[in-house]
């Protein structure tokens, strides 16, 4: 097994090139159980943490967005400015595993895992996040909906690094609620991002753990921002929260598996949801 | 291996905070477990394990296996070259599978290989051909006589029934449930782990291991290697937990073959997943319940069945199932029982000891029973208890008379005296709230609970059971020397046993020997049972050296010995003013004594569930404080008050340990800790899927510890180690059964079974 470590995103991007069917590795945090269980046997490998290119953030006030390295620790998304406009995506990164995991896990791991329990994909889907990828001899910037193509399953390509993800500032309340049978440090067994649009008079709603990928409630977004008018707080009607959250289960695919039934997730859903219109329009 | 000497300026006496020896190197990262032995010229085993819950074993053929290079050894049933089979109390459990394998998980063969890697490819190259067969996975479908035995011995371990006074009574109040108890997991985290170093004659093994008794795998070893039990030398490894998983046999007997086999030190350690297949786990148990009383609330007679799923193999199942039926009527009077109890045979996983012991499942039950009997009687939970509690001299439903200090009543009344919480603050942090970093509620989602739970457990072995613990002190220029082969689990003999020498004998610097075979057996880590034994074996050891200190400094000074008192670091005279310090009076002698402590001897239960089985016994009450979030099911303990019958305190931070530990690992069966078992095969053999209470989801612990101290015990204290986790599982269910309404028959108690 070779092991390449390069310190420059350019050495990274040439170490692709030369071996584009090389496993990338971030944090580890997948990867390493994946290969402890033997389920996967790499034999060449890339380590991008020593990349510092992969650990920027831009924070760009004018244009109302945020651009972060896919390989910044969760840990330094909890607080601060990317906190401050991005309340989401710190309450969803404060929910993955310990303070350990937390100090090597990012977004770039969830988005090359792609696992439909990725707390961070939810925010993603629901800021409908842009994913830049980078080769040594082109760059590209996709959809986060184009990127997640199935479990475990998305589009990058042989020899592409997953650099950043581009996040808008959404003038608006955003949650992000997650159910596991214990309060800390436990995988999803169901999720949901809220995020409301003021500017805009629109709504995202995006689930995780309750299908094979990330579902956007776009039926029920679409629904909802008919039945009021979203660029005002407004009193949701308890008929119209109820149906509300009834669309938001109906939407969302989940199985019976050992860590929960898909009767359970549904219901889940669809009681975050509400709690988080609720919350959304509360303050 | 090593010896640790402590020496303290403070006195850390009995009834000291004393701390533990071991306490910073854990912390820190340097103490040695057995997983990080090492020899050298060392060669890595490793364990081929059966993937269907019941096949028989057409043929093996390991020829591509040894073509691979730096593989050495490979090892199957026919190579075992004494007994085939092991096991605690019978011998059924096959060293490697021989004609069919039980269970997911059974060993098939072992390997031994010049890198964990070969070993793990070497697995993957063994081809083994199954006929795979339909498990038995139904515990009550396997009492049916009809259904065909899985192993010769049958399906039916052990039923056992307790008939006792009117059989045919009905109470005023009847009240009844069926109530069921996951598979719960030991989950220590020191991985099983184990170097045996084979004798340069082929006919003996030097073996480091983390187990929970040296001198029982001694003789099972022996047995399967077909050697004298003097040629198998076993020293205790570091031990990361056991809680009942290291009782049983796991890779001993298979790193002994391999190291006799290849000449060369065998090092084996299995991976979290491996250790999920390789030890037994809690019973899951599915209990009938029915008790008659009095219209004020006077248990009349109770009927139960009770159904103990021991898996494929017995281990102690036996045994669980007596402490289960022997349990079943709690710390309560009651003088007329209809009990009947099986433990089974099934294709799920081996089911064995584990902290609580058959008791734990008993008083889910029948806790669960006395609130149902509560508000049919129109009392309070407490009411309820104290009206039944039972005291010093009754009866149990065996015949038995308690004699043991029996303060029900005062675990009762002091718990409640324990302040209640205060109300959930609309301000509160969001990870205080139900959730947790899920920010899933908000105050207003949550309702409060209140529950009880109140318990009785027996102490050490039962039924005839002689499990003795042996110690050895030599006393010499001050300092004393402890030896013998208690375990260290965690529970804290490291740091008691020298509190005692320096109580007993006046000295500050105590040295401990090597834990190992090389002296008498100190009888398991288990049941609550070694301060009292291997303390008493201690405190006798160290009294003889004592009478041998004073006829020495009697017979120097000329003075009757009897009149010698040990006073702090002196040997005194009571009645003169002689005093000499402990190091001078034993300067230039050896004094050295050992000790056997037996308890009192117990008798077996006839076909009635009638005998004196048990030693002795302890209780402790149990009052949770649960918040709910009723619409999505979700639980945060917020505070467990307990008052335990310790006896007497020994080492008040120690004992806080065993309380708070306990308290957690109740809390998990409570409401996440579960195997989850499809038709035999553990569908979350991780820590991933299998959850633990985490630093959030450990509630506050309010402990008072009641001091009445046993007189059969050696030093007055009661065994503390399972009682905590015992009686907590049935409050916090009946905690959320307070802030919910459901019934809830069944933990853990599951998101789903609080919202639908």
């Amino acid at each position: 097994m070779s092991v390449l470590v390069p310190r420059t995103l350019q050495d990274a991007l040439q170490a692709t090139a030369a071996n584009p069917s090389a496993q990338l590795i971030q944090g580890g945090t997948d990867l390493m159980v994946e290969i402890n269980f033997n389920h996967r046997k790499p034999t060449d490998v890339i380590a991008l943490r020593r990349v510092d290119e992969l650990k920027s953030v831009n924070i760009d006030i004018k244009n109302s967005q945020i651009t972060i390295g896919a390989g910044l620790p969760y840990q330094q998304m909890e607080h601060g400015e990317i906190a401050l406009h991005l309340p989401a995506l710190a309450q969803a990164a404060r929910t993955v595993g310990s303070p350990q995991i937390r100090s090597a896990g990012s977004i770039g791991g969830n988005l090359g895992t792609c696992s439909p329990a990725g707390d961070a994909l939810p925010v993603l889907s629901a800021l409908n996040a842009t994913v830049n990828l980078q080769s040594a001899d082109s760059s590209r910037a996709i959809s986060i909906h184009d990127f997640m193509v199935g479990v475990k399953r998305n589009a990058r390509m042989p020899g592409e690094i997953i650099v950043s993800t581009t996040l808008p500032i959404v003038s608006g309340w955003q949650g992000y609620s997650k159910v596991g049978v214990r309060n800390a440090m436990v995988i999803s067994v169901a999720s949901c991002c809220l995020v409301v649009d003021r500017i805009n008079g629109t709504i995202a709603v995006a689930l995780g753990a309750v299908g094979p990928t990330i579902i956007r409630c776009r039926e029920t977004e679409s629904w909802l921002a008919a039945q009021v008018d979203l660029k005002a707080k407004t009193t949701v009607s308890p008929n119209l929260l109820q149906e509300f959250g009834d669309r938001i289960a109906t939407e969302s695919k989940p199985i019976d598996d050992h860590r929960s039934t898909a009767a359970y997730r549904r219901h889940a859903v669809a009681v975050l949801a509400r709690r988080m219109l609720t919350r959304a329009n509360a303050q | 291996m090593s010896s640790t000497t402590q020496t303290t300026t403070r006195r850390d006496v009995l009834g000291a905070s004393a701390l533990r020896p071991d306490g910073a190197a854990k912390v820190q990262g340097r103490f040695e477990f057995s997983s990080d032995l090492h020899a050298e010229n060392m060669l890595w085993g490793a364990t081929l394990r059966s993937p269907h819950p019941y096949a028989r074993l057409v043929s093996i053929d390991l020829s591509a296996a040894y073509k691979i290079v730096g593989v050495v050894a490979i090892i199957t049933a026919e190579d075992v070259p004494g007994k085939k089979t092991y096991g605690l109390i019978s011998s059924d459990q096959p060293v490697f599978a021989q004609d069919f394998v039980r269970y997911v998980g059974e060993p098939i063969a072992a390997v031994a290989a010049d890198h964990p890697e070969t070993c793990r490819r070497a697995l993957a190259a063994i081809k083994v051909e199954y006929e795979v067969l339909s498990p038995l996975t139904d515990a009550e479908l396997a009492i049916q006589p009809a259904t065909p035995p899985i192993h010769p011995d049958g399906n039916v371990i052990r039923r056992q029934q307790i008939i006792t006074g009117d059989q045919d009574l009905q109470g005023e109040i009847i009240v009844e449930g069926t109530y069921e108890i996951g598979m719960q997991d030991q989950a220590f985290l020191g991985l099983e782990a184990a170097l045996a170093l084979p004798d340069s004659d082929g006919k003996g093994i030097e073996m480091h291991v983390a187990t929970q008794w040296l001198h029982e795998d001694q003789k099972q070893i022996a047995a399967c290697l077909d050697l004298p039990a003097e040629r198998i030398r076993l020293t205790l490894g570091g031990v990361g937990g056991a809680f009942g998983a290291r009782e049983d046999i796991s890779l001993q007997v298979h790193c002994a073959l391999l190291a006799l086999r290849t000449s060369r030190p065998i090092k084996m350690q299995y991976s979290r997943e491996e250790s999920f297949y390789g030890h037994v786990h809690r019973h899951p148990a599915k209990i009938f319940i029915r008790h008659h009383a009095k219209r004020n609330g006077e248990i009349q007679r109770i009927e139960a069945k009770m159904v103990f799923d021991g898996g494929a193999y017995a281990s102690t199942s036996s045994a669980v199932l007596i402490n289960g039926v022997t349990h079943i009527q709690g710390p309560y009077r009651c003088p007329n029982a209809t009990v009947v109890g099986y433990a089974v045979r099934t294709n799920n996983p081996p089911c064995g000891a584990m902290r609580g012991f058959g008791v734990v499942q008993a008083c889910y039950a029948h806790e669960s029973q006395m609130d149902k009997l509560a508000a049919a009687c129109g009392l309070s939970p407490v009411e309820i208890r104290l009206r039944n509690a039972m005291v010093t001299g009754d009866k149990l439903i065996t015949g038995q008379v308690i004699e043991s200090v029996a303060p029900v009543a005062r675990c009762i009344r002091e718990t409640d005296a324990i302040a209640l919480p205060a109300p959930l603050a609309k301000t509160a942090h969001p990870l205080e709230i139900v959730g947790g970093s899920g920010l899933t509620s908000l105050p207003h989602n949550i309702v409060r609970g209140i529950g009880w739970g109140v318990s009785i457990k027996n102490l050490m072995y039962s039924e005839k059971f002689d499990d003795f613990a042996t110690a050895r002190c030599q006393l010499k220029d001050g300092v004393a020397t402890l030896k013998y082969a208690t375990v260290e689990v965690g529970q804290g003999f490291v740091v008691l046993a020298p509190q005692i020498a320096r109580s007993v004998l006046g000295v500050d610097e105590v040295v401990l020997d090597t834990v190992d075979t090389g002296i008498g057996s100190a009888g398991s880590t288990s049941a609550s049972r070694q301060t009292w034994m291997s303390g008493g074996a201690v405190d006798g050891a160290c009294r003889l050296v004592r009478q041998r200190l004073f006829e020495h400094v009697g017979k120097k000074y000329n003075i009757d010995p009897l009149r010698l008192v040990i006073e702090d670091t002196d040997v005194v005279d009571m009645i003169g003013d002689f005093r000499i310090s402990v190091i001078e009076a034993s300067t230039g002698v050896l004094i050295d004594e050992t000790f056997e402590h037996h308890h009192r001897p117990t008798e077996e239960l006839d076909e009635n569930g009638q005998g004196n089985c048990h030693v002795a016994f302890a209780f402790v009450a149990h009052r949770a404080v649960v918040d709910v979030d009723v619409e999505l099911g979700l639980v945060k303990v917020i505070q467990i008050a307990t008052a335990q019958d310790v006896g007497r305190v020994l080492n008040p931070i120690a004992a806080l340990g065993q309380i708070e530990g306990g308290i957690a690992q109740g809390l998990g069966l409570a409401v996440m800790e579960e195997i989850v078992l499809d038709k035999g095969k553990m569908r979350n053999p991780s820590f991933t899927d299998y959850l633990l209470p985490t630093a959030l989801d450990a509630p506050s612990v309010v402990a008072v510890m009641i001091e009445e101290p046993e007189p059969q015990a050696p030093l007055g204290a009661k065994g503390i180690g399972e009682p905590p986790c015992i009686s907590v599982t049935p409050a916090i269910a009946a905690a959320i059964r307070n802030a919910t309404g459901r019934e809830l028959p069944r933990v853990p108690v599951r998101p789903q079974d609080i919202c639908f």
